[in-house]
């Protein structure tokens, strides 16, 4: 069949269609702790990161890294900054004036800094895509939509977008739902294959890292459960960061959180530590529910 | 729990007293809310009763006018002559000439207006929309009779050194200028449109790596299209209405060609032709401009269905 890893959801959410033997070591609805031994690379590192709408600083030197092939969330309370900093990763804030970075974030093996003034924005977004909570489909079809990224890129091989078109649906768990009406429009789906769609969109243009923020806050249970299963799945291939409200959601998919508040990076560690032993009172109170 | 019981005690009580004045307060708002309603109603109902009211004095003058023309030689003559001893009344003459002077008209004010809203609401920075715009709504604000005297005196003598030969009056310099007049309604109206697109479709399209150009012309103009579509209904109205412009650098000579170089006059520039005319108000040729109207009335009608079949088949979905 496909070369989707439906069956290896690395997260331990996705149990019921994983071999159980392979998944005995994890507990159930705790995220998977990875093993210690070998360092996980580092994808991204973020150094004194500021940021500033105007006059006001929504980000107060953020340092932190990202790991490789692994999900971080994001938490805090609402205001926190959360798509502040997301955003920094594929510099959205150039799209307004007054916007002000400082500090950096290396993207690594190279070590370019996504944020310096040299860098042209297009060229990061072509590497890191994003994946936003309102699921914004284009006007245009199915297959046009996730072929957008190809288009403006100038790829003008038919057969290439076809195939790409493809495996990015196929990625989003969306192609045997599609398949037979790709030329339809897209708001004709619903919302969270819309979502899927989306998704697919990011993924065909083979991004080295995926934002997410709040990707499944306006979707139901059933299409939220269907979306975390696809992070899960995504990040044997790709670097992940997601923004998430959902305390149990960022427990299920992340293998890294950090909280964030009032604009600062509280704590960060791996989603283990962050919810079982947290080594801030103020993370603990967040997590337990005692605050926000 | 005393205190509960005695509220809800007095709060019965209450009602019970109160009751017929509680039925009339409702009966009085009730008639203060049809009151409102009638007027409402009114207002809507006064611009289609004037429309209903046009089109029935154009039918009952047009109808005096048919029983002399018969409605199929009306219809298909392509010889329009009411001045004449034997006077023809084929109105396809008439119709061309409108039709290649609006023609003219789109084939300018489109583009022209359509990059206009494309830049004013994706590139242009704060500062030169708020400088721009002023300008737009002032060459909106121009009287006709000013373009008509534009096209007759400047945009004629400038074509006539590019095309050696081009007569005087002429339906392409009517229908430039026609167009440069229609620009700002089709620019403002496709402006709005794209305005209205959600910031979260432009993001969706810069976060894939589009430029600035690709994010307007790929999705947010697809996004407004039913608006878009609506400024060219409304630009195609306006340029098939338009009178002094027409009548003053057109030529007032009927003439059934599709040539926009040759001279011709239009549905409208006939009507005001006669209208400010003197022939006799019972004649034959004073009701042709009824008839004529009634036309021009159906054209645009015409116009407006296309217009809104084509919003509902594109109709905004975002
Ligand atoms: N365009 C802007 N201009 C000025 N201030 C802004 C802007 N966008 C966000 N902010 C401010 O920056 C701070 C962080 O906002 P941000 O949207 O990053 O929060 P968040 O953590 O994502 O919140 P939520 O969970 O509600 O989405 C808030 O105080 C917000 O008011
Ligand atoms: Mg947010």
């Amino acid at each position: 069949m496909s070369s989707v890893p439906f069956s290896i959801g690395p997260a331990a959410q996705a149990a019921p269609v994983r071999p159980p033997a392979a998944q005995e070591a994890e507990a159930v609805g705790r995220p998977a702790p990875r093993p210690a031994a070998p360092p996980v690379p580092v994808k991204a590192e973020v150094r004194e990161l500021e940021f500033h709408y105007g006059d006001f600083q929504g980000l107060k030197g953020l340092s932190m890294p990202v790991h490789e092939r692994r999900v971080t969330a994001l938490i805090g309370p609402s205001g926190c900054g959360k798509s502040t900093f997301l955003r920094c990763f594929n510099r959205m804030h150039d799209l307004y004036p007054g916007n002000r970075y400082r500090g950096e974030i290396r993207l690594l093996p190279d070590g370019t800094n996504l944020l310096a003034s040299a860098v042209d924005p297009i060229e990061v977004r072509m590497r890191i895509s994003m994946v936003f909570q309102k699921p914004n489909p284009f006007p245009k079809s199915i297959y046009e939509n996730v072929a957008y990224g190809l288009r403006v890129r100038g790829e003008g091989n038919r057969r290439a977008i076809d195939d790409k078109v493809e495996q990015a649906l196929r990625s989003a768990a969306l192609w045997d739902e599609v398949k037979d009406r790709l030329q339809d429009l897209a708001f004709n789906l619903s919302g969270g294959q819309q979502q899927r769609l989306c998704i697919a969109r990011a993924l065909a243009t083979d991004p080295e890292i995926m934002l997410f923020d709040e990707p499944t806050s306006a979707l139901d249970p059933i299409a939220t459960a269907s979306i975390e299963e696809l992070i899960a799945d995504l990040k044997d291939k790709l670097t992940i960061l997601i923004v998430t409200h959902n305390m149990q959601q960022a427990a299920r998919v992340s293998d890294y959180t950090a909280y964030m508040y009032l604009g600062e990076l509280v704590e960060f560690d791996t989603t283990e530590r962050i919810f079982m032993q947290p080594k801030r009172k103020e993370t603990e109170d967040y997590i337990t529910g005692r605050f926000g | 729990m005393a205190n509960a019981h005695g509220a809800g005690a007095i709060a019965t009580g209450g009602a019970a007293l109160a009751a017929p004045t509680r039925f009339a307060h409702r009966r009085s708002r009730h008639i203060k809310e049809r009151v409102i309603e009638a007027l409402l109603f009114l207002s809507a109902f006064s611009a289609v009763a004037t429309t209903v009211a046009i089109v029935a004095v154009l039918l009952y003058e047009s109808a005096a006018f048919f029983e002399h023309v018969s409605i199929v030689e009306f219809l298909t003559g392509t010889e329009w002559t009411p001045l004449f001893e034997n006077a023809k009344y084929g109105i396809l003459p008439l119709v061309a000439g409108t039709l290649v002077t609006a023609g003219v008209g789109l084939a300018v004010a489109v583009p022209l207006g359509l990059v206009t809203a494309i830049y004013l609401s994706e590139f242009a920075p704060h500062r030169v929309r708020e400088t721009v715009k002023p300008f737009l709504e002032l060459l909106e604000g121009v009287p006709t009779v000013v373009y008509g005297y534009f096209a007759l005196l400047f945009v004629t003598p400038l074509l006539q050194r590019l095309l050696p030969g081009l007569p005087g009056f002429n339906m392409l310099s009517a229908g430039i200028v026609i167009g440069v007049m229609i620009i700002p309604y089709v620019s403002s109206v496709s402006e709005d449109a794209m305005r209205a697109v959600p910031m979260s479709l432009r993001e969706g399209s810069y976060a894939m790596g589009a430029t600035r150009f690709q994010t307007a012309v790929r999705v947010v103009l697809p996004a407004a299209v039913s608006g878009v579509v609506a400024a060219f209904i409304l630009g195609i109205s306006r340029a098939v209405g338009e009178t002094m412009v027409v009548a003053i650098a057109a030529g007032q000579q009927p003439n059934f060609t599709l040539d926009p170089t040759e001279s011709a006059a239009t549905i409208t520039a006939y009507i005001v032709q006669v209208a400010l005319g003197d022939l006799p108000h019972a004649s034959i040729g004073y009701q042709s401009i009824f008839a004529a109207g009634l036309v021009l009335v159906a054209m645009t009608l015409a116009f407006n269905i296309i217009g809104h079949y084509l919003r509902r088949r594109f109709r905004e979905v975002y």
